[in-house]
């Protein structure tokens, strides 16, 4: 981040509107946004291909403005669970590329040093839970940490993070409608990209929009587009104020749509033609330059120089994670229990 | 002045609530209500809703919330209305709860409290002994108390314990046994089991409401002349195979018993147990008395063909000393 504001600082004449809070508030999500991109595309398409990350791949292309624009509101007590589409949440909880990095390569400096893979992380420290693969389970685990926060007296809110697919879950209504219940400070953020691997909305539910769950449990819920980080910035911070106030969980579902297919091995022939070009043009990232371009909150040099900034970042973490070694086989019975 | 098993586990609830803030319990009709079986009777007016939470029907929310609050430093006593629900919260339990301290370094330290076991009449779907589900799942500890005693000092450290518990209470034995409990505070370690009767010529080795069967057994065999010691194993997992085997050493023949049904039972991991360990002090065949692979059967005589009882634990110590 810091590249990101000295940068701004020397070419402040070339931007007339560059060190306000609005411009402020672009440049750091066009970082994440960014970061973002280029360690999934390194992943996808570098080091899954060369074998040097094994299993499934999912990346959250094209859809990292949910991330972005929704955990930059977080504050330092509040509580994330970020899906297999969410991987910004970890940089701006503090967690390095290169230790995310490490994690795909399954080595020692990994979150998880090595016990399970891709976007299967968390660290308590930075206020992230991980995830497990039956995705919607965090969100009763969300209300859990919410009514801990309550008990525990600390104004915080947990950020609970799913995809279309899990609002067909059982978990996923037990755990809103025990918060709903509960009255408990839970944000719920929905990427709803259209696909659960290869079911369409259609055959996943029965109503128009995710949204329209959250009259059933009197849970305010409004429709953002999740392409605009702005946008869902803005809709976050109003979600999470109402939640700290004690009101009750609320929701927002992120209209996107999956740039890939479900992972690295789905070709995602079952998308009809034509509806990845008509969203490649929504990219979040590139509708976010050209806001910043617009509003003259950067100028094109300052954008070119943060996308080589990221590049170096970048490659100086896929270096570092290909340094860290493997876990030793001796480690492998350690942790099942406290003490064993 | 007598304590029944029931009251036992109340008791620790309650003192382990009032020793440390942290410990809250959560589940369904236990405020005012007090528990389906009125375990957690009086903790709504003693601690408040805050620490006794009422939840909807919803077995998948209470583990998850439990684990959330784990994972925020409180410590949640979570209750199965029954055993037998504790499918509808599973993959919260084997997924989630056991495999986040291997995976990511995070201890959930939450006990899963439920009622099982037959025996009283409740039918498939309230009668059920599920403790295998989670013995054989990594990351679990698993506790099944068969005295009043233990159940107190069992809750006890279960509530303490940073790993997740699931802690099994025989429902027949709540308010059957009873016994006269220390004045002083006292726990009861975690995957230890015990020697309840001292014996020279079998071992049974059983836990939960089964001990008393054995017990039974016992002091029938004792009379034509069979020593049998019964080895209560209190704790499925961590499994203490220590005592299990040096009882074995000691009377060379084995009868593994438990209520819960035959294939994928706690008697097939303690033969295996045993054959690795101490296979050359055997005098005899490893012998198991189970219920049979069946539902649990509600009409009386199917029930008690069912559960295994004294009769038929005497009949095989029988046919194991004569061997």
């Amino acid at each position: 981040m810091s590249t990101v504001h000295a940068s701004g600082a020397e070419i402040h004449n070339a931007a007339p509107a560059a060190g306000t809070p609005e411009a402020e508030l672009a440049h750091k999500c066009l970082h994440y946004m960014l970061l973002m991109r280029e360690v999934e595309d390194r992943i996808e398409r570098k080091l899954y291909r060369q074998g040097k990350v094994l299993g499934g791949v999912y990346v959250g292309r094209g859809q990292e403005a949910i991330p972005v624009g929704s955990a930059l509101v977080a504050q330092a007590d509040d509580v994330l669970f970020p899906t297999h589409r969410d991987m910004a949440v970890f940089f701006i909880r503090g967690v390095s590329a290169r230790r995310v990095l490490a994690q795909y390569m399954g080595r020692v400096d990994g979150v998880t040093r090595g016990r399970d893979g891709n976007m299967h992380m968390g660290d308590m420290s930075a206020g992230v839970v991980s995830l497990i693969s039956a995705l919607a389970a965090t969100v009763p685990v969300a209300a859990g940490v919410a009514l801990a926060m309550r008990y525990k007296g600390i104004n915080g809110v947990a950020f609970s993070y799913f995809g279309d697919g899990s609002t067909s879950r059982g978990d996923w209504h037990e755990g809103v409608n025990f918060a709903s219940v509960q009255k408990l400070p839970v944000v719920y953020i929905c990427n709803n990209n259209q696909y659960a691997y290869s079911t369409p909305l259609n055959l996943q539910m029965a109503c128009a929009n995710v949204a329209d769950r959250g009259p059933a449990y009197n849970m305010p819920a409004e429709i953002v587009d999740g392409n605009d980080v702005l946008a869902v910035h803005e809709a976050t911070v109003r979600a999470a104020a109402y939640a700290r106030s004690g009101n009750g969980p609320y929701l927002l579902e992120c209209k996107t749509f999956r740039m890939t297919g479900h992972s690295a091995h789905d070709a995602a022939h079952y998308v009809p033609q034509g509806l990845f070009e008509e969203w490649g043009k929504l990219d979040p990232i590139v509708r976010l330059e050209k806001r910043m371009l617009d509003e003259r909150w950067a100028a094109q040099v300052e954008l070119d120089e943060v996308h080589a900034s990221i590049a170096r970042v970048v490659d100086d973490a896929v270096a570092w994670a290909e340094q860290s070694p493997y876990p030793d086989a001796a480690t492998l019975l350690d942790g099942v229990y406290e003490s064993q | 002045m007598s304590t029944t098993y029931l009251e036992a586990i109340r008791e620790g609830l309650w003192e382990e609530m009032e020793r440390d803030p942290n410990v809250f319990c959560i589940g369904e009709d236990i405020g005012e209500y007090g528990g389906a079986f009125k375990v957690t009777a009086g903790l709504l007016e003693r601690f408040g809703a805050r620490r006794v939470v009422d939840t909807p029907i919803s077995e998948a929310a209470i583990v998850g919330a439990s684990i959330g609050a784990g994972l925020m430093g409180l410590r949640p006593v979570a209750e199965m209305q029954f055993a037998d629900f504790i499918t509808c919260g599973f993959d919260q339990i084997v997924n989630f709860a056991a495999k986040c301290r291997y995976r990511w370094n995070a201890g959930v330290p939450i006990v899963i409290r439920s009622p099982s076991g037959g025996g009283i009449h409740g039918g498939p779907f309230h009668s059920q002994n599920p403790e295998m589900w989670f013995v054989r799942t990594p990351g679990l500890k698993v506790v099944c108390p068969a005295t009043a005693y233990d159940a107190k000092g069992l809750i006890k450290s279960a509530i303490r314990d940073n790993d997740p518990v699931l802690f099994f209470e025989h429902k027949a034995l709540y308010r059957k046994i009873k016994e006269d409990l220390p004045s002083e505070e006292y726990t009861v370690p975690i995957g230890k089991a015990k020697v309840v009767r001292e014996g020279r010529d079998l071992s049974i080795i059983t836990y939960g409401a089964m001990v008393w069967t054995a017990l039974e057994a016992a002091e029938r065999l004792a009379e034509e002349g069979c020593s049998a010691e019964v080895v209560d194993l209190r704790t499925l997992m961590p499994l203490d195979r220590d005592t299990v085997c040096a009882s074995v050493r000691k009377t060379s023949k084995a009868l593994l018993l438990h209520e819960d049904t035959r294939t994928g039972g706690m008697a097939g991991e303690l033969a295996a147990t045993i054959t690795e360990n101490v296979f050359e002090y055997l005098d005899g065949p490893i012998v198991r008395v189970t219920a049979p692979d069946t539902p649990v059967p509600y009409s009386p005589p199917l029930e008690e063909a069912f559960l295994p009882n004294a009769e038929k634990v005497i009949e095989k110590a029988r046919w194991l000393h004569r061997y």
